[in-house]
């Protein structure tokens, strides 16, 4: 089981290969991957100075293209694909499936994993892209239980990724058309979701809102710590009640579940987090290795120490864990 | 151009559904998408009744086509989605990678649903050689992304456009319908039976923003194209779908029926937005944010 950790610039990509990532993930500076944020990602020389850093300390560099190009954005995403193949990086993390087919025909040798943006939550879609495009690995999507991800990966014909740390986006990935809805501009079109440039933060006597293209996503009493309005993480009222209607925010952690991941043969646990500082993905990684090194030196008898669990949480969106769909009761 | 009536994506009691799609047999929609697309808990109408129906609607020259589960997790879900899959009579929609994975096997042919994600022309060229006939456009994309894309398919793989409904926009693990009543998704009590068109969620500041319908969530507006009907005819979208809703769908079929013979007049389409259960939107058409709406419909 290798620990894949997120690398949003080069000091973030030498934290993680610093602090024992087996592979390290990152983006181009547009809208070809799905955090497409000002200030953040990579220039081509970024990208050779990051691959030669990680393969001189035996860490894999996978390049994230998994966003959905239209045509009029097609040959930037296919010109994205050649430069990535051009740069050296060990593999593509691909969603869409016109994409895929450019890259198994263009670049047959270089890697394709299956991006969690494409989708795929059973054996039988992951078997169509493999017989179609060769992938070598799929992400599982975040609305999968346990039991449900080790059946998937007895069936898969190719090894799985699950997330194990960071950000927990509740509805299936690359389905998820809410952001759009309000901004238009989604993870899918654009690489991102509920984009800051539709935020605004008010003062008001009613308190502190939050509001994404004018619609008010949370309203903050004094004392109450504000979060980020992504837009399925705001409170709502649905009848009577003034509640998180979709989801609290909070961050993914499942480090608890690592024997049961590792016996299910999951072959990489993902970080989440290509957006957070070099400082979280420092600490993340840290964490993760020792952890993952424990459950694998003695799957039977692992525990998630007290102070894993503290440097996780210190780190953590809303200061919030949770088992997610890992854990039927979430769900 | 076509009309079809999209798969049914709320739960309805027995009585209800075999009434509504009773009455389908005399609307005037060319295709009836027919099936259970978000819970596999709906059981209410099993595969025996919906090919059961689908008889009925073909025996009427409907064109009938079985509609696919989303979001499968289980195991037992691919099992019957394997017997939808090799019904051996009607087509089906594809809305999950796994549907197209089986029918391509089989070598049969099938409709691309909505989730597919087919955002540009090669990947409409590998789902139309994998046996995809018929796509229906993502919901977020625009006028002008559709008509590329028309312009690129391959022959006979024609485009079919969401015209009428609230949007699906997101699809969970969660149960949203059980998480309102605070009931775990295991012991649901089938909560959503009680919804006809989904629930309601508000801002905090009661406007109208989405709809929990179990697993998925929709807008609570209703998009309407129907201003739009020139545009979609000149960009080559070949069939218009429209959503069910509980009250007044005849009279929305009506409404687009008449279309396809006559633009409409303004007092047409005001009389068609009112049967919207809290207003409609079209921006995702405009290439715009999906909530908002062209200020004076029509007038292009």
């Amino acid at each position: 089981m290798e620990l894949l950790c997120p690398a949003g610039n080069l000091p973030s990509l030498r934290a993680a290969v610093d602090a024992g990532a087996d592979s390290v993930y990152l983006g181009f500076r547009d809208a070809t991957n799905a955090r497409h944020f000002a200030g953040l990602n990579f220039s081509d020389q970024d990208i050779v100075r990051g691959v030669r850093y990680a393969h001189d300390h035996r860490c894999k560099v996978l390049v994230a293209l998994n966003t959905y190009p239209q045509p009029a954005g097609w040959a930037q995403w296919t010109r994205a694909v050649d430069r990535a193949a051009e740069l050296g990086v060990d593999a593509l993390i691909l969603a869409d499936t016109g994409l895929l087919d450019y890259a198994a025909e263009r670049w047959p040798e270089l890697e394709r994993h299956l991006s969690v943006q494409a989708s795929a939550t059973n054996p039988e879609a992951i078997r169509l892209y493999h017989r179609l495009f060769g992938i070598t690995r799929a992400v599982l999507p975040r609305v999968l239980s346990v039991r449900q991800v080790t059946q998937v990966a007895a069936q898969s014909p190719v090894p799985v990724e699950a997330f194990g740390f960071g950000s927990l986006c509740v509805m299936v990935e690359g389905r998820c058309l809410l952001s759009s809805y309000l901004t238009g501009r989604s993870p899918n079109t654009y690489g991102a979701c509920s984009p800051g440039s539709h935020v605004r933060w008010q003062e008001t006597p009613r308190g502190l809102e939050s509001r994404l293209n004018g619609v008010l996503i949370d309203r903050y009493e004094r004392g109450e710590k504000a979060a980020y309005p992504t837009l399925c993480k705001g409170r709502f009222q649905v009848g009577e009640h003034t509640y998180y209607a979709l989801e609290e925010p909070s961050s993914l952690n499942s480090i608890e579940l690592l024997p049961e991941l590792y016996r299910a043969g999951v072959a990489a646990i993902k970080v989440e987090g290509r957006q957070r500082s070099p400082a979280y993905v420092a600490q993340v990684t840290a964490v993760m290795r020792a952890a993952i090194d424990a459950c694998k030196a003695d799957p039977d008898r692992f525990q998630p120490t007290a102070a894993w669990q503290k440097a996780l949480a210190a780190v953590s969106e809303g200061t919030q864990t949770t088992l997610g769909a890992y854990h039927r009761s979430w769900q | 151009m076509k009309l079809s009536l999209g798969p049914l994506q709320y739960f309805w009691p027995r009585e209800r559904a075999l009434a509504f799609y009773s009455a389908v047999r005399d609307w005037p929609v060319d295709v009836v998408y027919l099936g259970e697309v978000v819970c596999p808990k709906r059981r209410e109408l099993r595969l025996d009744d919906w090919l059961e129906i689908a008889g009925w609607l073909a025996d009427s020259g409907k064109e009938v086509v079985l509609s696919s589960l989303t979001l499968l997790e289980a195991g037992s879900e691919l099992g019957t989605l394997r017997k939808l899959c090799r019904n051996g009579r009607f087509t089906v929609e594809a809305n999950d990678m796994a549907a197209v994975a089986i029918l391509a096997d089989a070598g049969l042919p099938f409709v691309g649903g909505p989730t597919l994600n087919v955002y540009n022309s090669r990947t409409l060229e590998v789902l139309a050689k994998a046996g995809m006939q018929r796509w229906v456009l993502p919901f977020e994309l625009s006028r002008t992304t559709a008509a590329d894309l028309i312009a690129a398919a391959p022959a006979q793989c024609p485009c079919e456009v969401f015209a009428w409904g609230r949007l699906p926009l997101a699809w969970s693990a969660r149960c949203y319908t059980a998480r309102a009543e605070d009931l775990p998704k295991d012991h649901c009590d089938l909560a959503c039976l009680a919804d006809p068109d989904g629930r309601l969620m508000r801002t905090r500041e009661d406007a109208p923003f989405l709809v929990l319908n179990g697993i998925q969530t929709q807008s609570a507006l209703t998009q309407d194209l129907l201003p739009w009907m020139d545009e979609l005819r000149a960009a080559g979208v070949a069939v218009l779908r429209l959503s069910p809703q509980s009250e007044q769908m005849a009279e929305v079929v009506a409404h687009f029926d008449a279309a396809r013979r006559k633009s409409p007049a303004p007092a047409e389409l005001e009389a068609l937005e009112r049967l919207a259960p809290v207003g409609t939107c079209d921006g995702y058409w405009r290439g715009e944010a999906g909530f908002t709406r062209e200020a004076t419909p029509g007038s292009h």
